[in-house]
Formats: structure tokens, sequence, C-alpha cells
């Protein structure tokens, strides 16, 4: 039953095919916007690790991540902004205290923001949170780890 | 049964390859069944009739879903007033143009330098026939509609892990695909392979649907000639006089379309929201929110930030501030239609009960970015017969869209250059503007050598930087829908919510629209009541 199984299967591809990573875009759900989007790639992303993937951040460092992906709405130097509402400003922030906290924001979202994290390996959540703890006016010494991300998902 | 290979690739490479998109496959099911595939729920217009016993509304957000409720709601006698924080109606449904300009979050502003008659939306830019909501009011307010070239065949499909990086035209691989998948049907059928699910009758059946389908020749092959070239264009095409014979193109292999996943791009026109008939109102979307203004712009008051939002026994009071002036005001009515987009909303002080207040803080917002360029004449119109529509590309973004009118104008045309979702977008949306502007060039050149000779200028907008949005659209899961969508859309007290986040069509306008007289619906059964 080989070639059964293979024209049925073909004959899914068809259904696959229906639909296209802008349609999906409209509306999806988180793990589509992975699936649908596993083998869009591009060929050389930046040097600091942005654009190499749709579905996935490859930004290797948490200065890095901060500055391709979170400074969109934290801003560059974290210091939020405002309009209709706000982006918390990340600066001498006392949220920040329990690095638990941060994490667990980045990893599940928080109001209108997005489970961003959800595109992150828990080493690079881990490693963002460390960057935004000890910048920004921020002194934080104590370190979260990839296996306390890993605790909280 | 036999191992006879059907394709130039071995089975447990195809089977891989179709294993990667099984995923998203069931999520497209799941997709499907929470309603992104159904047609609109509207029903005709809506007739709230009755004694309103002069009572009021106050209405916050000046998008379609405000003015749509500032519409009716009027219409039936109640009293009402618009809150927008913008300087101008429409909200999402907006149009940047020549001499427009736009101040980001963080403080850049870009100004729109486009020739006369060139724009971008960069909110909706469709109006798909199937949303009735919002057909019926473009109908009834006299805008006018004019075709959205949703598929073009000659358009591209790209990736730069495919072909060499070469663009498709998007007819080749769509016949080369149907074809492919078609002959290797017919040979299943032939070796009886589909006994156990097709009967002898059917597969008769089947083999024409399939000869049609595929475009396949009488022995069931898709090959060079008459029948692919039909469908995927010749490589002389057939013509008059002495020189017309036409010269048949080849198909690329099966194999090299499977392996390009160029595919991904074939079908989104398939989609019950993109299907032909599918309208842009001619100049711009913000002709929607026009063809309100002229009917309900004497109720909307702009450059109104509201603050905070307090109901009691008797009626509901809107703290607000005038952006111009700093002034703090007050508007208070019976009753008050909330459309702020949850991602602001959720940050307004707001009396409302426990399970309102928690499906308001359900819903993250999508990354979302578009960039628009102008350029010193329309090359995808004179140098590659492209006459709008869509080409696709794996590259950052994602898409390039050709205007859909005035083709032939010998003049500087836009088009939209990147439109972008997902984590590129997010990427996208931390460069500053210019930058944004300048790689979309960058990347659009590996499909249109034309882009850097004849660049004129360009303007983006990344949805999380909108100070009045914070994000594109309510990206619900299916866990919060669950949860939260019904204490979202009930009545708290006096206060109901719109807004294309309380529907299941979200980013679409119909969802702002049908949400919106949903919600009035309700709270006029409500008055009608007390």
């Amino acid at each position: 039953m080989k070639i059964a199984t293979l024209s049925l299967a073909l004959a899914g591809l068809v259904a696959v095919g229906s639909f296209s990573a802008m349609a999906l875009a409209q509306v999806r759900s988180e793990p589509a916007a992975a699936a649908a989007n596993a083998l869009n790639t591009v060929k050389e992303g930046d040097a600091d690790g942005a654009f190499v993937q749709n579905g996935k951040f490859a930004e290797p460092t948490g200065a890095a991540m901060y500055k391709r992906v979170c400074a969109g709405c934290h801003m560059p130097n974290g210091e939020g902004a405002k309009g209709a509402g706000f982006y918390p400003a990340l600066t001498k922030n006392e949220k920040l205290a329990a690095g638990a906290y941060p994490a667990f924001v980045i990893l599940k979202g928080m109001n209108g923001m997005p489970p961003i994290g959800r595109s992150m390996t828990d080493q690079q959540i881990a490693d963002v949170v460390n960057y935004v703890r000890t910048s920004f006016g921020n002194k934080y010494r104590d370190k979260v780890t990839a296996a306390d991300v890993a605790a909280m998902h | 049964m036999t191992d006879t290979p059907v394709l130039p690739m071995s089975k447990r490479e195809l089977l891989g390859l179709i294993g990667k998109t099984a995923g998203a496959s069931a999520m497209y099911m799941a997709m499907t069944s929470m309603g992104q595939a159904q047609t609109s729920p509207f029903k005709g217009p809506i007739k709230l009739e009755g004694d309103v016993k002069g009572a009021s509304v106050l209405i916050l957000g000046a998008g379609v879903a405000g003015l749509v409720a500032a519409l009716e709601l009027s219409r039936a006698g109640y009293k009402v007033q618009v809150l927008e924080y913008n300087g101008r109606v429409g909200g999402r449904s907006w149009t940047l143009r020549g001499g427009d300009s736009f101040t980001e979050l963080g403080g850049i502003t870009q100004r729109c330098d486009f020739a006369p008659g060139n724009y971008i939306n960069p909110g909706p830019w469709r109006i798909p026939y199937n949303h009735y909501g919002i057909m019926h009011y473009c109908m009834e307010l006299g805008v006018a509609l004019e075709p959205f070239m949703q598929l073009n065949y000659n358009a591209y499909v790209h990736s730069t892990k495919a072909f060499g990086g070469v663009p498709q035209r998007y007819r080749h691989i769509q016949a080369d695909l149907y074809g492919g998948l078609s002959e290797l049907l017919a040979k299943a059928v032939n070796k009886n392979a589909l006994a156990d699910s097709v009967t002898n009758e059917d597969a008769e059946l089947l083999m024409q649907a399939l000869r049609g389908w595929g475009a396949l020749d009488k022995d069931y092959r898709y090959v060079k000639g008459q029948g692919s070239s039909s469908r995927r264009g010749w490589t002389k095409g057939p013509g008059g006089g002495l020189s017309a014979e036409p010269i048949p193109s080849d198909p690329i292999a099966f194999t090299d379309v499977l392996r390009s996943g160029l595919w991904r791009s074939v079908g989104v026109s398939l989609s019950n929201d993109h299907q032909t008939n599918i309208f842009q109102p001619v100049g711009g979307m913000d002709m929607v929110a026009r063809g309100f203004e002229k009917e309900v712009g004497k109720y909307v008051r702009l450059n109104s930030k509201v603050v905070a939002i307090r109901q009691g026994e008797k009626g509901v009071t809107v703290d607000y501030e005038d952006t111009k002036t700093g002034e703090k005001l007050k508007a208070s009515a019976d009753w008050c239609l909330c459309t702020i987009p949850l991602s602001i909303l959720s940050q307004i002080e707001m009396t409302v009960g426990d399970e309102m207040a928690a499906a308001i803080r359900a819903v993250p917002y999508e990354a979302s970015v578009k960039v628009g360029i102008e350029f010193k004449r329309r090359f995808w119109e004179q140098d590659e017969q492209i006459y709008g529509g869509i080409s696709y590309t794996d590259l950052p973004i994602s898409q390039i869209s050709y205007p859909s009118t005035r083709f032939g104008d010998k003049g500087p045309g836009v088009l939209l250059g990147a439109y972008s979702f997902g984590t590129f977008a997010y990427e996208y949306t931390t460069l500053p503007p210019a930058e944004r502007v300048a790689r979309t060039v960058e990347w659009g050149s590996q499909i249109h050598k034309q882009y850097k000779s004849d660049y004129r200028n360009g303007i983006s907008v990344g949805w999380h930087r909108v100070p009045w949005t914070q994000g594109c659209f309510g990206n619900w899961s299916d866990e919060a829908r669950a949860e939260h969508y019904k204490n979202l859309c009930a009545i708290d007290g006096r206060i109901l919510l719109a807004g294309e986040h309380a529907s299941f069509i979200p980013a679409w306008q119909e969802g702002g629209i049908t949400s919106s007289l949903d919600a009035i619906g309700r709270l006029h059964q409500r008055v009608l009541a007390s």
C-alpha cells in the first residue's frame, strides 16, 4: 500500500498548497506561524542574527535581541513610549527586581504584548532578561538561567 | 504493491517534505474552525425600531466600528457623541498620500513624498465581495469601488533557496504543481492503488477530473505541449500571420517544484477572504471613513485621548484630554460603546467587572509592517507585463503588491514593497523608518533589478509603533477565545465593546462592522426593555 499512502499524502499536499504564509498571517495562532514559516528562510540574515528566519529569532546575544526585537516597542534605550497608551520604560524599572518577572512576561505576554518568547529559545529569553536587568541604569547582578525559563513553560 | 518509483525523488524524501507541512495543515484546519474562512454574518441593514426615550450613547473611537455605530444609532434617535484620539476619522482604515506625515512612537516623523494620485493603505487594503457589511456601507455611502488585483498569474513567486534565487512566474509553478500532482494520482489510479478508497466508477470520473485539472495529455501525462502550455504559457505564443505557430514551453520537473517550496504561495487566492471579486475603494481605503464622515462627522470630537472610563447606576462618564491643548475634559452618556483597541484599552482605567477586565487583557496584538515605495516609472508593467497582483517571497519583505489602478500611467508609480508578519515584522519595526525603506529596496532588488535605478522615495508603518493601536490586530489564541470572547462581547452594566477584536474576522474591517452592529442591536434591546 505504499503508493496508495503516498498518493493520499499528495492529495493532502494540494490542500496545503491552498494557503500561504500570507493567508495564515491574516489570522493565525502562534504555532501556525512557526509551522507555516518552517521553510520560510532567507540565505543571509544580518550578522547579529536579525532577518535570518521568519518564525524564529536567531539573535545570539541578549544585546542583539534587545536591539533587533524588543526595541521596536520599548525603544532603543529602554525609554518606552507614550501615545494613546504606552510602552513601559525599562530604565530603572522596579518590576525588573525579580528576574522571573520579565522572563515570564516575555514567555507568556502581558495585555497587548505578544508572548514573543515563543519564538525564542529559553537561553535567548534568559540572555535578553539578563541584558535588560544590567542595562538602562538597571544593576541587578543575579542571573536568570535557561533552566529557570524552562520551568515556566 | 509495487515499489516502482513514481517520482524522480525517493519516497522518503517526498514524505519528509510532506511531513514538514503537516503541522501547518493541522493548524490551518484549526484556523478554519475558528471562523477565518466563514462568510460574514451580515444579514442586511440593521433596523433599530422603537422609542429610544432620548437615550444617549458615547462612542469611543472613530474607526469603522465606531462610525457605523454612530450612523445607525443616530438614525434610530439616540443622542451620540464620538471621541477620537487622532486628528482624523477612520482609525486603521487609513491612507498615506503625498503631503501626509506620520509620527510613530519614538518620535520619528516621516513625510510622504508620493506624486499626486499615488498612495498606500497602511492598514486594510482589500474588501472581499463576501464581507457583506462593509460592502453594504460602501454602496450606501457612495464609496466607489474598483477591482483589487489579488491574483496575477504573471507575478512572481520567489525563494532565495530555490531556482538559484531567480523569481518564477506564478503561472509556471501553479500549472506545473497541478500537472505533476494530477499525473501522479492518475498513475496511482491506474495501478489500482486507490482501490480501497475509490470505486471503479468513481475512478473513471477521477481520471477525467485529473486530466482536466492538471492539463494532462491523452495518456494522462503532464508533458511539454499544447495542454501544459495552455496553462503555463508558451515559449512563443500563438499569433497571426506567417510566423504564427506557437512554440510550447518546458514544464519544470515536479520534484523541483516540490523542493522549491514555492507551492506555498500558490493558492493564497483560494481562501474565501481573497477570492474574486475583491475590491478596493477608488483613491484609497480612507474613502470608506470619508463616506461615513459625511454622515456622522458632526458627532465626532477629534484629538481626544481617553484616560478613564467610569460607570455608575445611571450612566457612564469618560475623562479625556485634548491632545492639542492638554485640556482635561469629561463626557457623559447613558451608555458607552467602546471600540478602542484592547492593546490600548487594557492600559486605561475602567470600571467594569472582573470578567470583562480579564478579557480585555487577554489578547496580544500582532506585529506587521508595510512599506510603500515610489519609483520613477511602472517598470513592473513596462518591462515585466505585471499589471496589479502580488508577488510572494521568503525575503523579509514577504510580498510585493503592484497597484491595481491607472495601468499604463507614464508617471511615477507606487507599489507596496513589503507586507510582513511574524518575527521578520518585529525586526523590521526596530529599524529607523529610513532604514526600513532602504532595506526594502535592497531586498526588492533581488526580484526586480530596476528597484535601485528607478527608486524615488518611500514610507513605512510598523504597526507596533503606531501610537493609537500598538500593534496590527488582536491575535486571539484558541484558549483565550474559549475563555474570554463571550465576556468581551457581553454588556457590562452600561458599557459594551466592539471592533475587529470583538469578532471572528480579526484584522478585517468586516469584523469591526459586524461586531458593532451586533453590539448596538443588543444595546437597543436593553434600552427598549428599560
